[in-house]
């Protein structure tokens, strides 16, 4: 069909805009940030501190939250039981509610009157105003990217190969161990990227819950409400720039072509 | 001794009803049968990859119907070989034996000489997909046979290999069966299961229709499926009469073609009428034999088949017949040739409806 100039260049210009529609407002904002500016900016501690804490917040959400999510994963990918639907929507309702309202839904459950605010709080982890209610934060809006793309990995793996390896005399965790989680491994990589780049980027959720250790986005926020968008621009050219790297690292990572894909 | 009783499935399309089989230690079992029978559902319940709704599965006395995949010593080779494709080869055959707590070193010893032993020791650190489907055939067959189980399943295994490897594999499979291993080896190849099993046992629709040895189910097919499965090309339909003048002679009246003696004390039957085309003589005239059976026919077409050749005679109905090229020279059997066909009562078989 592209072969046909008309549709191509239709096609290209179409998609032309789209990428332009991505790339404009970034390099926009590169381009009007001054150099001098930079090396200022890179030497601010309050936003290196904040950066610090953002990758390390939304590296525990992965952590921890991620531990929990790949088994999910491998039962929606694997099982069939009634009622599956419903919980595949459940897993992506973060993705569709307001984030705010996330945050709001998730103050209602770990506030210090509640069940589990009370216990965090007996073990010494404040949850509001404190950096454990900033990972559930994150890991609350970014893990449906972590269990859909897991999910989709273990279902790309053959389930013969699964039966296979029982037939070799393999236990139910051997198997998947040795078979399912290394050949699904470039989708939970590419998930667990996501999930972190995700968490990485999360304000609304996050402001509810922690306003104060401030995250970048908050930081930014804070900047752009306090002093403008001139005093708040270097602050975001370098955490996109910060992000744009990891995530272009852990993008080439999980997309080197392996045995198993 | 495995010992299948009474194996039933049910799916929504398809049905495996019945099956019961006895297969001794040792025995070489071919599961023939065509695409869709149900030859690999039987080799999946047998390895515990299916359910049967019904039946049981015996294992030198143990029931094992409902054992857990991993612990019925049955190895079941697929026809598509699953090799797992992020081991190597040394790491695909290793696989069974990771979990005996067996050392690392032994553990690539043993796998190491199951791999020289199959012929593939030169490959052990390859990645399945670089090496051909002779090579996958022989990992897989290690791998296998390192979770050492007291039956040995294969699934199609010849079915992709090209002519060359057929017969290396054939020997190899020969072998593993030397050293004393029960093989069950699903195939619709009846010369593939004739030439390697000392058992078979032919499934139709999901029924097993005959079992026996090779030349029985060759000699004595009990259907027409059979019989045609088991490469039987001169098989026609008829009905039958008893001879006026031989008591013992039957005469097979093929519809809208010939009528064929054979030996039996048969009538008023229908069914179908065998004449294995080894037995048949061909000649330029009509000479006076032994043989009751004489047509006479034009040759229609002649073609080689294997060392020698095989021309079709049309009869009344088309009979295949074996010659050789030598044969085929002498007398000049050509297309469009006036041949006479001769074969005794006693080469013709009847099976009944």
């Amino acid at each position: 069909m592209l072969r046909n100039w008309k549709t191509g260049l239709v096609f290209m210009f179409l998609s032309g805009l789209i990428l332009l529609f991505v790339i404009a407002p970034l390099a926009g904002m590169f381009l009007q940030t001054p150099l001098a500016q930079y090396s200022e900016t890179v030497s601010d501690q309050e936003l290196m501190r904040s950066i610090r804490l953002t990758l390390l917040c939304s590296l525990a959400g992965v952590l921890t939250f991620g531990i929990a999510a790949i088994p999910l994963s491998y039962v929606l990918a694997r099982k069939e039981f009634p009622g599956k639907g419903i919980i595949n929507g459940i897993v992506d309702l973060p993705v569709v509610i307001p984030h705010s309202a996330a945050g709001i839904a998730i103050l209602g459950i770990v506030s210090r009157g509640t069940i589990i605010g009370r216990a965090g709080e007996a073990a010494g982890i404040s949850f509001v105003g404190g950096v454990a209610g900033i990972v559930v934060a994150m890991a609350f809006v970014s893990i449906p990217f972590l269990v859909n793309a897991a999910r989709d990995g273990f279902a790309s793996v053959p389930e013969k190969l699964e039966k296979a390896a029982l037939n070799l005399g393999a236990s139910p965790w051997m198997v998947f161990f040795t078979i399912s989680l290394p050949l699904a491994r470039r989708q939970i990589l590419t998930g667990l990227t996501m999930m972190w780049a995700r968490g990485l980027s999360e304000f609304g959720a996050v402001v509810i819950i922690a306003y104060h250790p401030m995250v970048t986005p908050v930081l930014i926020w804070e900047r752009f409400a306090s002093f403008g968008l001139s005093y708040a621009r270097p602050a975001a050219a370098v955490f996109v720039a910060v992000c744009l790297l990891i995530f272009i690292t852990m993008r080439l990572l999980a997309g080197r072509p392996s045995r198993s894909n | 001794m495995l010992y299948i009783d009474n194996i039933s499935v049910r799916f929504q399309s398809f049905a495996l009803e019945g099956i019961s089989l006895e297969i001794q230690q040792g025995d070489y079992l071919a599961l023939l049968g065509v695409s869709g029978a149900g030859k690999t559902i039987l080799l999946e319940i047998l390895a515990g990859l299916q359910k049967p709704d019904s039946g049981r599965i015996l294992l030198e006395g143990r029931d094992i119907t409902n054992e857990k995949i991993q612990k019925r010593g049955i190895g079941l080779v697929y026809q598509d070989l699953s090799l797992f494709p992020h081991l190597r080869v040394i790491d695909n055959i290793a696989y069974p034996l990771r979990r005996k707590g067996i050392h690392i070193r032994e553990i690539r010893e043993t796998a190491s000489g199951l791999a020289s032993r199959m012929g593939v020791g030169h490959l052990l650190t390859r990645f399945p997909e670089t090496l051909s489907g002779g090579e996958a055939q022989r990992v897989a067959l290690a791998r296998t046979l390192a979770s050492e189980p007291e039956i040995l399943l294969l699934d199609e295994p010849l079915s992709k290999l090209d002519v060359k490897l057929k017969s290396e594999l054939r020997a190899l499979l020969a072998q593993i069966h030397k050293s004393g291993k029960t093989i069950i080896h699903v195939t619709h190849d009846f010369m593939e299961a004739a030439t390697l099993a000392n058992r078979v046992a032919v499934i139709e629709n999901g029924r097993l229709v005959q079992h026996g040895t090779p030349d029985e189910v060759l000699r004595h097919p009990q259907n027409e499926f059979v019989a045609r499965f088991s490469g039987i090309k001169n098989i026609f339909p008829c009905s039958v009469s008893r001879s006026a003048d031989d008591p013992g002679l039957c005469i097979a009246k093929v519809s809208e073609g010939p009528s064929i003696f054979f030996l039996g004390e048969r009538e008023n039957l229908k069914g179908y009428v065998m004449v294995p085309q080894e037995d048949i003589i061909v000649s330029e005239h009509s000479v006076e034999t032994s043989a009751v059976n004489r047509l006479n026919g034009v040759i229609k077409e002649a073609y080689l088949s294997g060392y020698g050749m095989e021309i079709v005679v049309d009869a009344g109905v088309e009979f295949v017949v074996s010659v050789s090229k030598s044969s085929r020279e002498k007398l000049r059997l050509e297309p469009g040739k006036k041949v006479w066909l001769g074969f005794k009562a006693s080469a013709v078989r009847f099976i009944d409806n």
